[in-house]
């Protein structure tokens, strides 16, 4: 067994014992915590400091246009740039992206266009070497992916039948495991990656070449690592050996994940109980008390809130904002019945009373029911003052993923550092209908030759009668449209894939991953309710086709009623749940890059607008350009029996077949949850 | 035998306890001058069975929990009082708690075959939520168009019944809201046994939208919601001590 220094008074097991094993380190170390929050304690005259100066940099950052400066020159890697402080003397928890605090870093391996134009909006321009370099002599992800795309998937994304492929940026969702920097130490970590390299040997098949490289990247990116660290003046080499040197040493291991990689969602993980362990190891010693424990924390959060990424104004707007997704997965229970709350569950929720609510890190508490009461009322409270709190059913998700999964982006679970995922942006289903009706011919999108219609899949026979539309024959021709469909998407998503991993690989995310990583090929689902309104119109109501000049369907002239999903309605429900699952079946069907398990998601949480916006009348008296509904949400206005038949509704949608989550956004006021008295 | 309604609510919080289905029946004899469902006032709707509606409370019985359950509410849902009594009888079969929100107008204590009527839905009925409009009777002629007299009536044969009641007062400003009106309900409140809670309804203009989808004119034109510290007010008299 070794021993470190780190190491003295924890319990000792499988963890220490010749494995990387998290889990077992904190199942054996951990204590649950059922108090109160009443031990928290206020902001530090440090923090106070601190948070006054990211505060004084946000606005000027948001007087300067949304971006207040940013790299022009010097390429991302985890040692481009000099240590970068907010104050030195005042910060317990360092390490910023670049050497100034709001700059934003250069990172052109998804692509230097996207790179480039991002730049240029915001009044930058982009140094000719870095351009010539990523356009002459090194390949960006981008670059590679449209060398490989067929006429098929060029015409299927500009018709935005596929949207948001991360063909231009990078694909995220990836969480490393930064509790092992701290545990173990980088050193260590080397040494077990490169004994799994050791072990790849025999036949040099493709694979294998692939595996012994990408574990050679992971070696240098640890090293990176170190020596970023060390730039700090901090050795991450051994594991840590207090509080402050875990949480630095973790939060270093996520510095160098986004310094590397610019992702859709670079999520962080699951670490309040992993580093309760520490804080309480050193509040037992004496050697810091409560206020030096919530510093740490506060400091360590405050730096996840000033997490940057430059990036266009098209694809903000897509995502409404700027978002970057830290999000941080809190509490739940374990599967032995032990509550995972600790005491530092509170304290990073306690954050949002030090430094104020906000956004990012997106804190997401894994709900149960059983969670110990005094946290639950907690939460509440601090839901109902600062609307910053994500909860997600622990109870849904722990019998699939174990007791130490956490949420990318927002509703994506991973078993952290064993499961890894290949993020895959949208089929529009709704759209996906209306090609059925107009046999693959886009309802909006000309041919920029013949100016007729695009015809975007093979020609499949339209809908000739000007009848009312047939259900059976719109099902039947719908359900080959999605075969074809989910054929392309997921031929796509491989291709979009084997490239991001060869150009732009995420190789110190993918160090902080077992070698042996299970990998999830993250499919997803838009305009759902959508759809099954419109196959309920066609069924229940009487749908009478509107053609153009060119015969193509653009519109829809609805005679009767029909029963709309997000009414706790069978009629209307079991069509939502029929799209899905035989959407999913088909996706299943294909080879998926590198033998990872095919998931879909239902979760366009804003990117919605946009799909709309590109999708045309509808059978079910949607407007075309007008908003599908996020995620599996019931279609604005139609759920008209309340808030329980709306989620009722949601709640038919089997999550077996949308493993990688299902999102239904709900606002309420806090009036109709009830009265006080 | 079918009810005429006008809606359901999945998820109602605020009339009655805990989370509970809400039906909302067509057709009311009041013309409140604040009502905010005037909607409800003509007679029309879509016909259910109450078998229907009992199994559509029933998919929501998960989130009753140990309080919710299902409230009747209008509209005046006793003017249909035979389809509540049959409603609320497959109710308590099923096990589900039964609530209704009234103004107690049907009532006619003089009228022995109307009492039984009442007497029979009370027995199936585990809580009834009291409008009482006004105290003074002349302003509740003013304020809804028809007498109190029913009401009170109907609130004393639910205490002499046992049945338990929530008593609500709507907060207008210089109409419910002056301290002597509200004195005068706390000390008839204060003759009836059976009142677990009362409740002051602050008034609110959410209604006025729909008043002008009909066509109608809004009575309470330019009154605005009472302020914090006369809600205050109104509880402290009206809620009293204890309750």
């Amino acid at each position: 067994m070794m021993q470190y220094k780190g190491w003295e008074g924890f319990v000792p097991g499988k963890w220490c014992n010749d494995e990387v094993d998290v889990r077992d380190f904190i199942q054996r170390n951990y204590t649950p915590y059922e108090g109160d929050g009443k031990f928290l304690a206020p902001a530090t005259e440090a923090t106070k400091k601190l948070w006054d100066i990211v505060c004084d940099l946000t606005k000027k950052e948001l007087a300067n246009g949304g971006v207040l400066n940013a790299d022009t020159k010097i390429v991302s890697t985890l040692t481009s740039h000099d240590a970068g402080y907010l104050d030195k003397e005042l910060e317990k928890i360092v390490g910023l992206q670049t050497d100034e605090p709001f700059k934003r870093a250069l990172q052109p391996f998804g692509g230097i266009r996207m790179s480039e134009g991002a730049l240029e909006m915001y009044g930058y321009k982009i140094d000719p070497n870095v351009k010539e370099i990523f356009t002459k002599y090194r390949k960006t992800h981008n670059e590679g992916v449209f060398d490989a795309y067929t006429p098929e998937m060029r015409a299927a994304r500009s018709a935005h039948i596929l949207t948001g492929l991360p063909d231009a940026y990078g694909r995220g969702r990836i969480i490393g495991d930064y509790r092992r920097v701290a545990l173990y130490g980088v050193d260590y970590l080397i040494k077990k990656k490169e004994e799994d390299k050791l072990a790849i040997n025999g036949d040099m098949t493709p694979e294998k070449v692939r595996n012994r490289e990408e574990i050679a990247d992971q070696i240098k990116a640890l090293k990176g690592l170190k020596a970023m660290a060390a730039s700090y003046g901090c050795d991450i080499s051994r594991p840590a050996e207090t509080a402050q040197e875990a949480i630095q040493a973790l939060y270093f291991g996520y510095l160098g994940a986004i310094k590397d990689q610019n992702g859709a969602a670079m999520s962080i993980g699951r670490n309040t109980t992993f580093l309760d362990v520490y804080i309480e190891r050193d509040l037992k010693k004496g050697l810091i008390t409560e206020e030096q424990a919530q510093e740490f924390i506060d400091h360590f959060v405050m730096k996840l809130r000033i997490v940057k990424f430059m990036r266009t104004k098209e694809y903000n707007e897509l995502f409404s904002g700027d978002p970057t997704w830290v999000t941080e997965s809190i509490g739940g229970m374990g599967v032995d019945g032990r509550t995972l709350v600790t005491k530092t569950s509170f304290r990073i929720l306690h954050t949002l009373d030090n430094l104020g609510p906000a956004p990012e890190p997106n804190l997401t508490v894994l709900w149960s029911k059983r969670l110990p009461v005094e946290f639950k009322r907690f939460c509440a409270d601090l839901s109902i003052r600062t609307s910053s709190i994500q909860y997600e059913s622990d109870e849904l998700m722990r019998p699939e993923m174990g007791d130490d999964y956490a949420i990318a982006c927002c509703v994506s679970c991973m078993r952290v550092g064993k499961d890894m995922q290949f993020f895959g942006a949208r089929a529009n289903l709704a759209k996906c209908l209306l090609y059925a009706i107009n046999g693959g011919k886009d309802e909006l999108m000309k041919d920029k030759q013949t100016g007729k219609p695009m015809q975007v899949s093979p020609e499949f026979t339209p809908i000739s009668s000007n009848d009312a539309l047939d259900f059976d024959e719109v099902c039947k021709k719908f359900d080959n449209m999605m075969t074809w469909l989910a054929d392309l998407y997921v031929n796509t998503l491989n291709l979009i894939h084997y490239m991001h991993d060869k150009y732009s690989y995420e190789a110190l995310e993918m160090s902080l991953h077992d070698t042996n990583v299970r990998r999830f090929f993250a499919t997803g689902i838009a305009g759902l309710s959508c759809a099954a309104d419109s196959l309920s119109a066609i069924k229940y109501a009487k749908v009478y086709p509107v053609r153009n000049e060119d015969g193509i369907v653009v519109d829809y002239r609805i005679e009767g009623e029909y029963p709309k999903y997000g009414n706790n309605d069978d009629r209307a429900d079991e069509l939502a749940v029929w799209i899905l699952k035989t959407f999913m079946k088909k996706v299943k069907s294909h080879y998926t890059y590198r033998d990872s398990v095919p998931t879909t998601s239902i979760l366009t949480i804003t990117s919605n607008v946009v799909y709309g916006k590109k999708t045309g009348n509808t059978p079910d008296g949607r407007r075309g350009g007008t908003p599908l509904a996020p995620g599996a949400n019931p279609m604005h206005g139609r759920d008209s029996n309340g808030a329980l038949a709306s989620l009722e509704s949601v709640a038919k949608l089997p999550y077996e077949y949308s493993r990688d989550g299902i999102s239904n956004t709900f606002s309420i006021t806090p009036g109709s949850l009830g009265k006080d008295d | 035998m079918t009810g005429r309604i006008h809606s359901f609510e999945s998820f109602g919080t605020v009339d009655g306890p805990g989370i509970r289905f809400v039906v909302f029946l067509q057709g009311c004899p009041l013309r409140c001058q604040y009502c905010h469902n005037p909607d409800t006032w003509k007679t029309g709707g879509k016909e259910y069975t109450a078998q229907e509606i009992a199994q559509r409370a029933w998919k929501y019985r998960n989130y009753f929990g140990e309080k919710g359950g299902v409230t009747v509410t209008g509209g005046e849902p006793l003017l249909q009082i035979d389809f509540v009594t049959e409603l609320f009888t497959l109710l308590k079969e099923m096990g589900m708690h039964t609530c209704v929100d009234t103004s107690g107008f049907t009532f006619r204590a003089n009228d022995v075959s109307c009492v039984e009527k009442h007497k029979k839905l009370l027995d199936v009925t585990d809580l009834v939520l009291l409008d009482i409009k006004h105290i003074d009777d002349e302003a509740c002629k003013k304020l809804t168009g028809q007498s109190n007299e029913n009401t009170l009536a109907f609130a004393r044969f639910l205490s002499d019944n046992d049945t338990p009641v929530w008593i609500r007062q709507v907060l207008v400003p210089n109409i419910t809201d002056n301290d002597d009106s509200l004195k005068r309900t706390r000390a008839f409140i204060d003759t009836l046994k059976t009142v677990e809670r009362v409740e002051v309804l602050p008034y609110h203009t959410m209604g006025v939208v729909k008043y002008e989808k009909l066509g109608i004119e809004y009575p309470l034109q330019g009154v605005q919601a009472p302020s914090t510290e006369r809600v205050e007010n109104a509880k402290r008299i009206l809620c009293g001590e204890g309750k």
